[in-house]
């Protein structure tokens, strides 16, 4: 019982559990946390994710000022029901420019991550506006506040290089560029070409359909944008992962 | 604290040697039961470790014995389902649209399956009951209105493509003008077709004022919306005539559509629905009451 007896050593220093106890659990969180930096199959590099655009980023922090995530997970589980439900499985790499992801674990409303494209724009400022005129069942809150809140884009600049300091891969061009695209996506008379050939594939268009760039505008570019970035009829699993 | 307690008699229980103002604390074995369970618990813990996915190494994580995956194994529980409804599914994508409802296995099968489509994807729009919402733009789908067409054919092609999105282009599409806002309509003019429109509905309306709307009407819209107003459904251009309306049908909901134009949208469900789940819904829509 000679181990015992040194245990009994430790049991009495209390700076000497604190420290032994310290370094217990900075193993344990090194053996965790580490291994997803590095490991290869963590990090799969999908085609077709693209960082969001200026006014896709705003909307999403509308979202997440809303508190939207305490209702609606982004995250479609690998599960029969899950996927005829909701669509293709979520991947790791479609949150991979989400910083917080957005995941959640509370689903009050349905899941979000593939609503982008599934209903039309009027319907999200009929639905965000007052949500049982169209689902007499729910149990949403009203936003219509967001269609009277116009905002110009101000501090987006900042917001992208922000994220661009947590990982997001945004050029130069596109942080430079930050205020122009964030007006030029929801006005149909803007020079989008810009904006294309720095992000790709964008939704073009007046997504409240009233003047201005309101926060329902931002909202719903950033909505009708989600689980749409990746082309699932070309996208192959990789079964180990 | 104090040294242990070397004074007891034997068979008393040893003391962990603590002891505060007389008080000692007795160190009893642990029950037996209890040490082994955890003793094969922590063995156990190894034992997973081995049979799963755990460890993580140079470039990857020990894929363990079992070969696990999250994805494979909901493949696996897809295939399976996929499998069990084959024959039924692919009958359904063989037969002909028309024709599958006279084949009573294959419409309870079409039917059930659906409603259950039409519940997830529909009913956010459409309503739980197919109802729709009124005066809102979204069609009720248990009338036998159409605006595109109510037979199969064209429930099924609706459903596939869309209406006026922008991401297939064989959506369905059609335009009105927004004649107000684009200056193509005098308010005189609007106010004039408004009771026409009125008039030809069976509504309440100022007589002398939709004779005036009447060559308006003539002008701007039977192209479209035929001279008698009853649309035309290849064009997508509602019946004016009847007492249903997308968009509403009072003085005040006319003025603001033709001031303003609609342009509801729908997506296109091709990419999101297989080709039996479009055809089930589309069977299912049709069997509500309005399908020709």
């Amino acid at each position: 019982m000679a181990i015992l007896e040194k245990h009994k050593a430790i049991e009495t220093h209390a700076t000497l559990l604190l420290v032994l106890s310290f370094l217990v659990v900075t193993i344990g969180g090194l053996v965790q946390i580490v291994p997803l930096f590095y490991l290869e199959n963590t990090i799969e590099n999908v085609e077709g994710m693209r960082p969001y655009t200026p006014l896709e980023l705003a909307g999403r922090d509308i979202y997440l000022r809303e508190g939207c995530y305490v209702c609606h997970s982004q995250m479609i589980r690998p599960m029969r029901d899950e996927v005829e439900r909701y669509g293709h499985y979520s991947l790791a790499a479609e949150s991979q420019y989400d910083h917080p992801f957005q995941w959640g674990s509370k689903r009050t409303g349905p899941d979000l991550a593939r609503v982008g494209n599934r209903y039309s724009d009027d319907w999200h400022v009929d639905h965000l506006t007052d949500p049982q005129s169209v689902v007499p069942e729910s149990v949403m809150p009203k936003y219509g506040y967001m269609a009277d809140t116009l905002i110009d884009g101000r501090h987006i600049q900042d917001i992208m290089k922000t994220h661009r300091m947590v990982g997001v891969p945004y050029s130069d061009a596109m942080i430079e560029n930050a205020v122009a695209d964030f007006k030029a996506q929801s006005d149909p008379n803007a020079d989008t070409a810009g904006l294309e050939e720095r992000y790709g594939t964008v939704n073009l268009r007046n997504f409240d359909a009233a003047p201005g760039i309101s926060e329902m505008d931002a909202l719903i570019a950033y909505l009708q944008v989600l689980g749409t970035m990746v082309d699932f009829s070309t996208y192959t699993p990789v079964a180990s992962r | 604290m104090s040294e242990r307690n070397l004074t007891r008699k034997p068979g008393e229980v040893e003391t962990t040697g603590h002891e505060w103002d007389g008080i000692e604390e007795l160190n009893n074995p642990l029950p037996r039961w209890w040490l082994w369970t955890f003793y094969a618990t922590i063995f156990w813990g190894l034992i997973y470790t081995i049979l799963f996915p755990a460890w993580p190494l140079i470039s990857g994580a020990t894929p363990g014995l079992l070969g696990f995956s999250t994805r494979a194994s909901v493949a696996t529980e897809i295939a399976r389902v996929e499998a069990a409804n084959a024959p039924m599914r692919d009958r359904l994508v063989a037969a002909d649209l028309g024709a599958i409802k006279d084949d009573p296995e294959l419409l309870q099968f079409a039917t059930s399956a659906g409603a259950a489509v039409f519940r997830t994807n529909c009913s956010q729009c459409h309503g739980s009951g197919a109802a729709g919402v009124q005066a809102s733009g979204y069609p009720n789908l248990l009338d036998d209105d159409w605006i595109w067409g109510g037979t199969m054919e064209d429930i099924h092609t609706t459903i596939t493509h869309g209406i006026r999105n922008t991401t297939d282009d064989q959506a369905r599409y059609s335009q009105m003008p927004a004649f107000g806002v684009d200056g193509l309509l005098e308010a005189p003019q609007i106010d004039a077709v408004v009771q026409h429109v009125l008039a030809i509905s069976g509504q309440e309306h100022d007589a002398a004022l939709a004779a005036e709307g009447a060559t308006v009407f003539a002008e701007n819209c039977a192209a479209c919306h035929m001279e008698d107003g009853t649309g035309d459904r290849t064009q997508g251009a509602p019946n004016l005539t009847d007492a249903i309306w997308l968009y509403g049908g009072t003085a005040a909901d006319l003025t603001y559509t033709v001031t303003n134009a609609r342009f509801g949208v729908m997506p296109n469900w091709n990419t999101r629905l297989s080709e039996a789940e479009i055809r089930s819904v589309a069977l299912y829509v049709h069997s509500l009451g309005g399908g020709e």
